[in-house]
């Protein structure tokens, strides 16, 4: 039945200019409980300063992510269990290589910017093999993409780390899913900030929540990249 | 002239429709969320897009407003719905009573309907409980709660309207008269309080509209704050929508979405509006429930279980008898309070009916004549979006 375990949240605090510190909150919980709900506590029960986000809780809208004890997790569907044990502490911190809004909050605005200029598409034919690109164009059911964008892979990529300017695996997976390398589209994706940026730590793969391997969406768009030069080359259209 | 000032409280759908019809029809709206978008009721929806054949029977004037808007939404914002109809299936006796009234209902509120043989129900959907007896196609839709905001606020923000979120309202500035003319509020991002006046203040908390009315005076509002919980499994197990044939009742619908399935709902009430648990039986129950409907998901991996609190009218009666309608009310008329008006009520795919109708109010009250065109425009990419200022990196 039902188990209570006494843990600690080791949450980021960030307002403003005021320097950041880590708040500590002891709390009982269910292990069974999902890691955002508890974060939800403390706002409602301990302090309503708490600036976090989250929306849908059951992982369709990608609003939660955040650094869970060193990990990129979508907090709404990680259990208390796979991250601490009784007794142990949560460190909950933003995600990283986003600007923060405060707290746990960062601001996806450039990030949401390009994934529309790489024209992601929301939604797909339920045919649709996301990762291994395959495509029925005479089913007409449709559904929701993969990709939630919730930034984790963007969080952490060691390369989008070192710079602010690389687009980042989401973006590139981005492409490779829309699979319209139209010229705009290539300015982006074919150049210093774009796929051949990655290093394939393949860290985005690692801590995608819904099934989209960026890792390997990047690997295939640099083959198409390449075959597009080569044709190029040769004169092919 | 001046652009009249409105603010518009809360975030949900609610309040990002108005702030959208609002901006559109020449109004400067700020609007002020306590959190971040679409973080109570309306980020925690399974994400039904309605047909209306849910209330068919009981609740005819919410099931029209229902189909009429469901038809709307599918035209001006595709790119967060999938739009693949739904089913309701009869398993029983006690189903099969509900059938006639169903079909009546159905054709009362023009929704349009088509009666399935189990083999042809089957061919569609190979998951189903294979002992249904009979099934019924209607034009139900799913939609992700979050983009479905982020959409109305991206086409609000390119009239001009702007989003300050964690923003908690903390008082109205009150005149002499005691009417609205501006509120007081806690930007928790920085932990500053700031104030800000405006023509017209729209409430639109949902169900924490009550407390946000009482604190410009003695207002009581009908809202009957009625929770229920929503279990989503790992597994995309149909491709509609499957509702069961009968009464509005506990886990009586599963919600496809990406590659999952969202099992709901139950109905209660309850105190504390920010932190409503999620009960373990309540959970078994939606499992239960949901393996009458699909038996597969006995074998599938639980993803998340959660809960979210309607904000029903209060027309006197409980729980699953309350009207999924909505209303708007002027509190110079009810409550001799001007300057203020609170939407609540209503359904996530009432959305934009229940903004055009408050627009409509406040328009009125501001003497401005501009006619609604929300049902017509195309809403902007929710990649759009922004909030209301750059703020520094840390």
């Amino acid at each position: 039945m039902t188990q209570t375990w006494s843990i600690t949240y080791e949450i980021f605090r960030k307002k403003g200019s005021q320097a950041a510190h880590y708040d500590r909150f002891e709390m009982k919980v269910d292990p069974d409980e999902y890691v955002l709900d508890g974060i939800e506590r403390i706002w409602a029960f301990h302090d309503r300063s708490l600036v976090f986000s989250h929306a849908c809780h059951h992982s369709t809208c990608g609003a939660c992510g955040m650094v869970v004890n060193g990990v990129e997790k979508l907090t709404c569907i990680t259990p208390i269990r796979s991250v601490t044990k009784d007794g142990g502490v949560i460190r909950v911190e933003p995600m990283r290589n986003f600007p923060v809004i405060s707290d746990l909050s960062v601001d996806m605005t450039v990030f949401y910017q390009r994934m529309e200029s790489v024209g992601h598409q929301p939604v797909v034919s339920i045919a649709h093999e996301d990762s291994k690109g395959k495509f029925d164009p005479d089913d007409d059911l449709l559904r929701l993409s993969d990709c939630i964008e919730c930034g984790l892979c963007i969080s952490a990529c060691p390369i989008a780390l070192t710079t602010p300017a690389y687009l980042g695996p989401a973006v590139l997976a981005g492409a490779q899913q829309s699979g319209d390398l139209n010229l705009c589209v290539l300015e982006l994706v074919d150049s210093e900030n774009g796929a051949w940026r990655c290093h394939s730590a393949y860290e985005c793969t690692e801590v995608c929540p819904s099934h989209v391997d960026p890792a390997w969406r990047i690997m295939d768009l640099r083959k198409k990249l390449v075959s597009r030069r080569i044709k190029k080359f040769f004169g092919v259209k | 002239m001046d652009k009249p000032q409105a603010i518009v409280i809360g975030a949900g759908f609610t309040g990002v429709a108005v702030a959208y019809d609002l901006a559109q029809r020449g109004i400067k709206v700020t609007v002020l969320e306590r959190g971040p978008l679409v973080n109570g009721t309306s980020g925690r929806t399974h994400g039904l897009l309605h047909s209306g054949a849910r209330y068919a029977v009981d609740d005819q004037e919410s099931a029209i407003e229902c189909i009429d808007e469901n038809l709307v939404l599918r035209k001006i914002i595709p790119q967060v719905i999938e739009p693949n109809g739904g089913l309701f299936i009869a398993l029983n006796e006690s189903d099969m009573a509900y059938r006639e009234a169903f079909i009546q209902g159905c054709a009362d509120c023009h929704i349009s309907i088509e009666e399935l043989n189990p083999r042809q129900a089957l061919t569609l959907e190979p998951n189903l409980n294979p002992k249904l007896i009979t099934a019924f196609k209607v034009p139900d839709g799913t939609f992700d709660p979050l983009r479905l905001a982020m959409g109305f606020a991206a086409s609000a923000n390119t009239h001009g309207a702007e989003f300050h979120l964690f923003c908690e309202v903390q008082d109205f500035i009150l005149d002499g008269m005691g009417n609205v003319k501006g509120v007081k509020y806690l930007d928790r991002s920085s932990n500053q309080i700031n104030d800000i006046n405006s023509d017209i203040v729209i409430n639109a908390a949902g169900v924490w509209a009550g407390e946000v009315a009482a604190l410009a005076g003695n207002i009581d509002l009908p809202i009957k704050p009625t929770p229920g919980v929503m279990v989503a499994y790992d597994q995309r197990l149909c491709q509609r929508v499957i509702n069961r044939l009968n009464e509005p009742g506990d886990g009586d619908i599963i919600v496809p979405q990406r590659k999952m399935i969202t099992v709901g709902t139950t109905s209660f009430e309850a105190d504390n509006l920010d932190y409503i648990p999620v009960f373990d039986d309540q959970v078994q129950l939606m499992f239960d429930r949901g393996c009458e409907l699909i038996p597969a998901i006995k074998h599938t991996k639980e993803r998340g279980a959660f809960m979210a609190s309607r904000p029903l009218l209060d027309s006197g009666t409980k729980g699953r008898s309350l009207t999924r309608t909505f209303k708007c009310f002027d509190h110079k008329e009810s409550d001799n309070v001007d300057g203020l008006v609170t939407i609540t009520g209503g359904k996530a795919t009432t959305m934009r009916l229940m903004a055009e109708k408050t627009a409509d109010l406040v328009c009125q009250k501001l003497g401005m004549h501009v006619p609604c065109q929300t049902a017509e425009i195309p809403i902007l990419s929710y990649r759009k979006f922004h909030i209301a200022q750059t703020r520094e990196v840390a």
